[in-house]
């Protein structure tokens, strides 16, 4: 149902794949598959984890953690069973990428988890999608089921005498148990409250046992750095950004669409170029880089390549790949007020500052936008906003501080214009909002 | 573990390693704010509050999950920190009410403290705050939503810490909400260890709520007056207008043997001595037949004539003596002198719920296991009984123990009784199978060698290195012999034996027994009772069963019973006891009572000061907390009875000779300033203070004196802890020919012997847990 | 299970479902999920069979139940209109889409039609961002809504059911 949109500065990698009928395994084995699960069962795990350095692929859940790294930290030696995990659960707000390889080419997402529990000797993974993602399940449970019957997945994976298992599941809607600890805990059949950390996941993950947890791009991409090797997939992208990535661009642009760029290609560029600009003619007001937890840019602050060094020098983040492009008529206070509604919707509610602020924040932003606020009003969303900042038991806190602070700093003239019961300017120049029935 | 240095605020410190940074420093005297941080619990890092800063660490992180390391530098208080406590302060007020004034918990609310110390004190909000409507969950537990911060310190008690899982929560973000397990009602053992942990007032009891102000309580460390495990409970009790009147129990002494926890009895059940119906004028049956109200010289003097001439025209051993469970051990053994020196009478017993002196004979001097030796078992065997129901505070010490030490539980019972769901190895028995499964578990073959779960239970618990054995009643005589011998073939065993109340075991060692004296000394051999206990009779007198046959035959003339309710617990209710003199000393008109000539009425164990023993041989002090106008206590109650018997009260209580280890006030709880400095003044001037012939504690001197298990570190039992009574050998020959008359009270979580009878608390709780009845279809 | 609320094909998927995973408990979020699916909501009855498969305490399932947004102890329409309206969609008119499904479907959100064939509720960001406005209707996404594309899908689930709605 959801395609790939094309553009010739496109450089398809782990969408090679998308809309060629890659999700039946024989098209999948005919374009090329498996054949680097077979080449990393040669390397072992050694070899593997040294490949996956060389490519320079960081995490692209959000974080950008280096992926090779982050498989190193497992211990070798274990009392308990290791696992791997894919993070399907994709509910970053302007994020729509890992839907697409799930349903384009779930082969390749079996591929990269036997890659990665071949790395770390794990005997059992689970893929876990957001819940909203129903008829993906399809997909990937057919194409698992394909998987054991040819072999490579059961008692003896490709011959090797290796036994390596999966077992897919959903989600049942909650944001929060993207953090990977929470999605650990829902899959055990808790709520999907954060850990503690450390222990952190490679050490003591999933049912206690070292874990890998990888997001869905993460992990499909993996058996390319396979098939290329890790250097040439480096070479993609710019200096310890390796690669490609899939960029879900949104909103007010005339092609919106998922896109796969190389790292670093230039902001405006994707706006402007890949994305066929503004519609109507207007302006573009700002863009939210990397999905709804990242800083707001300005419109004169998109002149950056899109990669996790220079979006971070840019004081955002490159964060999910989520590009949410926004023209002049966007008010910026309902903006604000409709990305903190979606946080405190999400909270879990485990520690104050997240459940109270995100909460107060919401009510805060409701007021000033609706037109009941006060002078303080302002200023003391900054604060909550600052207070959270940090303090908070998981990132989601600082997801909705983040934003929430930058909206305040760059557009503070905009809230100012809705106070002393003025309300939002821009409805009042439009009509009047539709009664409720 | 190896101990580590940091520094806190400029202090170095030390801690072993793997502490918990907000234990270090509170260990070392600073204090870090905390609400979710709960000792022993699970840890949960959701407050937010602990946040301090570690130097290199980029981020304020919580003290209560990061462990102390070598070299680490933390400052706990800056203004960095003190701004980000009182955001979270700011937050939590944002929809807090702040109706402290009515508020229970206003006075000792963490919430309030930390408001007063961070100063949220303005208004970021302009949002009115949510109301909801407060609910009661059950007859002890009120919740009322918009006060309860999440802390979930109440979840992880009742499940983690009790083992019920009665508490949840629902909803996420800003809807979270504390539920429990029956949609809008608690299913639990009402322990109110959730409304004791609850840092604000959104967990209330009905006990305690809209009663008082704390500050207008003052607050008396004692033992709970019910089951025999000697929990320490600190009673709030305020003035009123008939004495001191106790008007909450609580544990926030924790340096009691049961730690954090207190059951519904130890919290709650204190109402008894509340009840207006409590008997507070002597009363004499007249000759129409009625219990008339008399003057107190009037019932002494005549229940004292009245024993004195039945001993004079037909002996000692036509009265006989019934004393008490829930007595001090001052009292009961007062009784058992009174009857032996002042009656000259044997015929002396109790309600005996544990066969003691078979204990005793087998353990032939080792040392038993007190409670604090169970809750650092390395392993634990427990044989019979149902310490959730009748035990709690023993339950919850191998809980705990299992929860933070990993030790291993072997149960064996004909019930599935609770425990087992933290058990190693569970066996179920039948009711009659316990000889069978020691014999078989010394070697002997039996049916069981087929059952595997039971070779592995004996397997594994040969291979314990250490093992404390818990057994109940189902234990007595020879069998109790067995289970030592099997132990015995173990390396470093020792033993718990479990009896029924507070003073179960006291009653057994203070010799209210009919053969034997304090201490298990057979009255036929004496000893040195023989020089101290001038014209004892040597002769064992009548145990109580035989005590009521003789009374109904009409050989027995006269019965002193004190604190006892023997005709409803062994049903003797015979019109024949009409023609015994009975005095009765009770706080109730109990079913006993109302056969008395003579009724004295009695103070209860939170009204007096004394000593009392634990069934696991832990002996406490007793601090007198409440006061009734009207009554006595039981110790005072004797030596008037023997005063009006013209006995001589000098020997019977030896005041004022040993005056200087005398009780200078410190046991006397909220009374007990003046009598302190009253004690520091005369010492200043090396004068003797002047005791009455009613201080218990010169009979306590008697008692360390001729029972050498309770010769114990005086000073230590006065500041409060509780002392291990002394190993000491008790030889009682052919111990298998003598009767145990054990009747087992049976009681539950929310049943006390006759006391529970009086309480309301548990009269509530008992009828809400009844079944709704149904319509039939 | 002796005695089951499941229709027999699903008991036995939930059979197989408890020995998937290393820990028992790991089926529950999906057997709710399935659960729902069949018997449209949460029942006290499925809780407590959940309950005994999973073996927790029924408050235990009712906490991880209101955990999840998708999961609900309360019934809906047939069919289930969810209207995202986050930052994305509401930029491309999300909440119009929102206004539009109130008044085509008579209802409020979070409202159920009298006929129980539809219900409406406001959601947060479905993962169709670039193909905005965009409302899952039960599992079926609908993307690039336009206040005509709305009432296309909706008369077609009116017309699929058959019920000969009038409104």
């Amino acid at each position: 149902m959801a395609t790939l949109t094309h553009h010739p500065d496109c450089v398809p990698v782990v969408s090679s794949r998308f809309g060629k009928g890659a999700t039946d395994i024989d098209r999948f084995i005919e374009l090329g598959g498996y054949e680097s699960a077979r080449k990393a069962l040669a390397l072992g795990p050694d070899g593997i984890i040294s490949e996956m350095k060389a490519s320079n692929l960081r995490g692209r859940g959000g974080a950008g953690f280096p992926t090779g790294m982050k498989w190193s930290f497992v211990p070798k030696q274990s009392a308990k069973p290791k696992y791997v995990l894919v993070n399907g659960d994709e509910s970053e707000p302007g994020t729509c990428k890992d839907r697409l390889i799930f349903e384009h080419d779930p082969h390749s997402v079996i591929e990269g988890v036997i890659i990665a529990a071949l790395s770390i000797q794990a005997r059992m993974g689970f893929i876990y999608l957001r819940g909203e993602y129903r008829y993906l399940l399809q997909i990937m449970e057919r194409a698992v089921a394909q998987a054991y019957t040819r072999g490579f997945l059961g008692k003896n994976i490709f011959g090797s005498g290796i036994e390596f298992d999966i077992v897919t599941q959903t989600g049942a809607g909650a944001y929060e148990v993207g953090e990977e600890s929470a999605l650990m805990e829902s899959l055990e059949g808790k709520r999907g409250i954060p850990r503690i950390r450390p222990p952190f996941p490679a050490v003591v993950g999933l049912y206690g046992g070292p874990t890998i947890i990888n997001n869905a791009e993460t992990i499909a991409t993996v058996p390319h750095i396979f098939r290329m090797g890790g250097a040439e997939y480096a070479k993609l992208g710019t200096e310890r950004n390796g690669g490609t990535r899939l960029f879900a661009l949104s909103g007010h642009v005339n092609r919106p669409g998922v896109y796969e760029l190389p790292m670093g290609y230039n902001l405006k560029k994707m706006i402007y170029e890949v994305g066929g600009g503004i519609p109507n003619g207007r302006n573009l007001k700002a863009v939210v880089p990397g999905g709804s937890s990242t800083p707001v840019l300005t419109a004169d602050e998109i002149d950056i390549g899109m990669d996790f060094d220079q979006v971070g020098k840019a004081g955002s983040m490159l964060g999910s790949g989520g590009v949410v492009v926004l023209d002049e008529t966007t008010c910026m206070v309902e903006f604000a007020l409709r990305t903190m509604k979606f946080y405190r919707h999400e909270s879990c509610g485990w520690c104050i500052p997240c459940r109270e602020g995100t909460d107060w924040l919401e009510k805060s932003l409701t007021r000033v936008h609706r037109g009941g606020g006060v002078d303080k009003d302002i200023d003391n969303i900054s604060y909550l906003a600052e207070n959270m900042l940090g303090r908070t038991f998981c990132p989601l806190g600082d997801a909705a501080a983040m934003p929430t602070i930058a909206f305040v700093k760059k557009f503070r003239k905009e809230f100012e214009d809705h106070l002393d019961g003025k309300g939002c300017p821009k409805h009042h120049a439009a009509e009047p909002e539709p009664a409720l029935v | 573990m190896a101990d580590v240095t940091l520094t806190v605020d400029g202090r170095k410190i030390t801690a072993p390693a793997g502490t918990l940074l907000i234990e270090a420093c509170r260990a070392h005297g600073i204090e870090i704010p905390a609400f979710c941080y709960y000792p022993g619990l699970s840890l949960q890092a959701a407050c937010r509050m602990c946040v301090v800063r570690i130097e290199k660490v980029p981020k304020l992180q919580t003290a209560c999950t990061t462990p102390v390391a070598e070299g680490m530098v933390v400052s706990t208080e800056s203004p960095e920190i003190a701004q980000a406590r009182k955001a979270t302060i700011e937050l939590l007020l944002g929809n807090h009410p702040l109706d402290c004034p009515v508020c229970d918990a206003g006075g000792e609310c963490e919430l309030q403290d930390m408001t007063f110390k961070y100063g949220a004190h303005e208004s970021k909000f302009v949002e009115i705050k949510q109301h909801r409507d407060e609910q009661q969950w059950s007859p002890v537990v009120f919740f009322d939503r918009p006060r309860c911060i999440l802390c979930y310190r109440c979840v992880r008690v009742c499940g983690e810490g009790m083992d019920v899982w009665a508490l949840g929560v629902q909803n996420r973000g800003a809807g979270s909400v504390i539920a429990p397990n029956r949609e809008d009602h608690l299913e639990c053992e009402e322990c109110g260890m959730c409304i004791d942990i609850c840092p604000v007032g959104a967990l209330t009891s009905g006990a305690y709520r809209y009663k008082t102000r704390p500050w207008e309580m003052s607050h008396v460390g004692t033992v709970c007056t019910h089951c025999g495990d000697g929990c320490k409970t600190t009673l709030g009790v305020r003035r009123s207008s008939d004495g001191m009147e106790i008007v909450r129990g609580d544990n926030r002494d924790k340096s009691g043997i049961n730690g954090d926890f207190l059951c519904i009895k130890g919290r709650y059940a204190f109402d008894f001595a509340n009840r207006e119906n409590r008997l507070t004028r002597p009363m004499i049956r007249k000759a129409s037949g009625r219990l008339e109200e008399v003057t107190w010289d009037e019932a002494i003097e005549f229940a004292g004539n009245k024993l004195r001439e039945i001993r004079d025209s037909k002996g000692g051993s036509a009265i006989g003596v019934i004393g008490s469970n829930r007595t001090t051990n001052e009292e009961s053994y007062l009784l058992q002198k009174f009857a032996r020196t002042v009656l000259g009478t044997n015929n002396i017993d109790h309600h005996r719920t544990a066969d003691y002196p078979a204990f005793f004979a087998a353990l032939s001097g080792k040392a038993e296991a007190s409670l604090r030796d169970i809750a650092g078992a390395k392993a634990i065997l427990l044989l019979g009984n149902d310490p959730t129901e009748q035990h709690p505070g023993l339950a919850w010490q191998i809980r705990t123990n299992i929860r933070h030490n990993q030790a291993r539980l072997y149960v064996a019972n004909h019930g599935l009784i609770k425990l087992r769901r933290q058990a190693a190895h569970f066996l179920e028995i039948p009711e009659d199978g316990y000889a069978g499964l020691v014999a078989w578990l010394a070697g002997e073959a039996a049916p069981l060698d087929d059952d595997k779960s039971a070779v592995a239970f004996r397997e594994a618990l040969r291979k314990e290195e250490s093992l404390v054995v818990v057994f109940g009643s189902e234990f007595r005589g020879i069998d109790i012999a067995a289970l030592v011998s099997l132990g015995s073939s173990l390396p470093n065993v020792k033993f718990a034996c479990l009896g029924d109340y507070v003073s179960s075991r006291g009653a057994a060692d203070m010799g209210l027994y009919p053969d034997l004296l304090p201490g298990y000394i057979p009255v036929a051999a004496p000893a040195h009772f023989k020089e101290e206990y001038p014209a004892l009779p040597t002769t064992p007198g009548l145990d109580l069963v035989r005590m009521f046959d003789a009374a109904e035959a009409g050989t027995l003339s006269g019965l002193y019973i004190v604190g006892a309710n023997p005709v409803a617990r062994y049903a003797r209710h015979s019109d024949a006891l009409h023609n015994t003199f009975i005095v009765v000393q009770d706080m109730f008109l109990t079913e006993t009572a109302q056969f008395a000539d003579v009724i004295l009425p009695a103070a209860n164990l939170y009204e007096k000061t004394g000593t009392v023993t634990s069934t696991f041989g832990d002996l406490q002090l007793v601090k007198k907390a409440a006061d009734r106008a009207g009554v006595r206590t039981d110790f005072e109650l004797i030596v008037r009875l023997a005063a009006a018997m013209g006995a001589d009260v000098k020997p019977l209580v030896p005041f004022g000779q040993h005056g200087t280890r005398a009780d200078m006030g410190q046991a006397r709880g909220a009374q007990s300033g003046e009598a302190d400095r009253h004690g520091v003044w005369l010492a200043a001037r090396h004068l003797e203070p002047k005791l009455s012939p009613f201080d218990p504690f010169a009979i306590f001197d008697e008692i360390q004196r001729l029972v050498p298990a309770y010769n114990v570190q005086r000073l230590d039992l006065l500041a409060g802890n509780d002392q291990q009574l002394k190993p000491a050998l008790v030889q009682i020959e052919d111990i298998a020919a003598r009767p145990d008359l054990v009747l087992p009270s049976n009681d539950t979580l929310f049943t006390s012997g006759s006391l529970g009878l009086y309480s309301r608390t548990l009269h509530s709780v008992l009828e809400s847990h009844k079944p709704v009845e149904t319509a039939a279809d | 299970m002796s005695t089951t609320v499941f229709s027999p094909g699903l008991a036995a998927r939930f059979d197989k479902l408890v020995t998937l995973y290393p820990l028992k408990r790991s089926a529950l979020v999906p057997m709710l999920l399935y659960a729902q699916d069949e018997t449209g909501y949460l029942s006290d009855a499925v809780i407590a069979e959940v309950a005994e498969r999973i073996g927790i305490t029924e408050l235990d399932v009712r906490s991880v139940i209101s955990y999840y947004s998708l999961l609900r102890t309360r019934p809906v329409g047939k069919y289930h209109v969810q209207v995202c309206t986050n930052i994305s969609c509401m930029l491309r008119g999300g909440n119009e889409i929102l206004e539009h499904c109130k008044k085509k479907l008579g209802i409020p959100a979070k409202g159920v039609t009298p006929d129980g064939l539809f219900s409406l509720e406001e959601v947060e960001c479905i993962g169709a961002c670039s193909w905005a406005p965009a409302a899952q209707i039960n599992y079926d996404f609908h993307e690039n809504l336009t206040f005509e594309s709305v009432d296309k899908v909706l008369d077609e689930y009116r017309a699929k059911f058959g019920s000969g709605g009038t409104k």
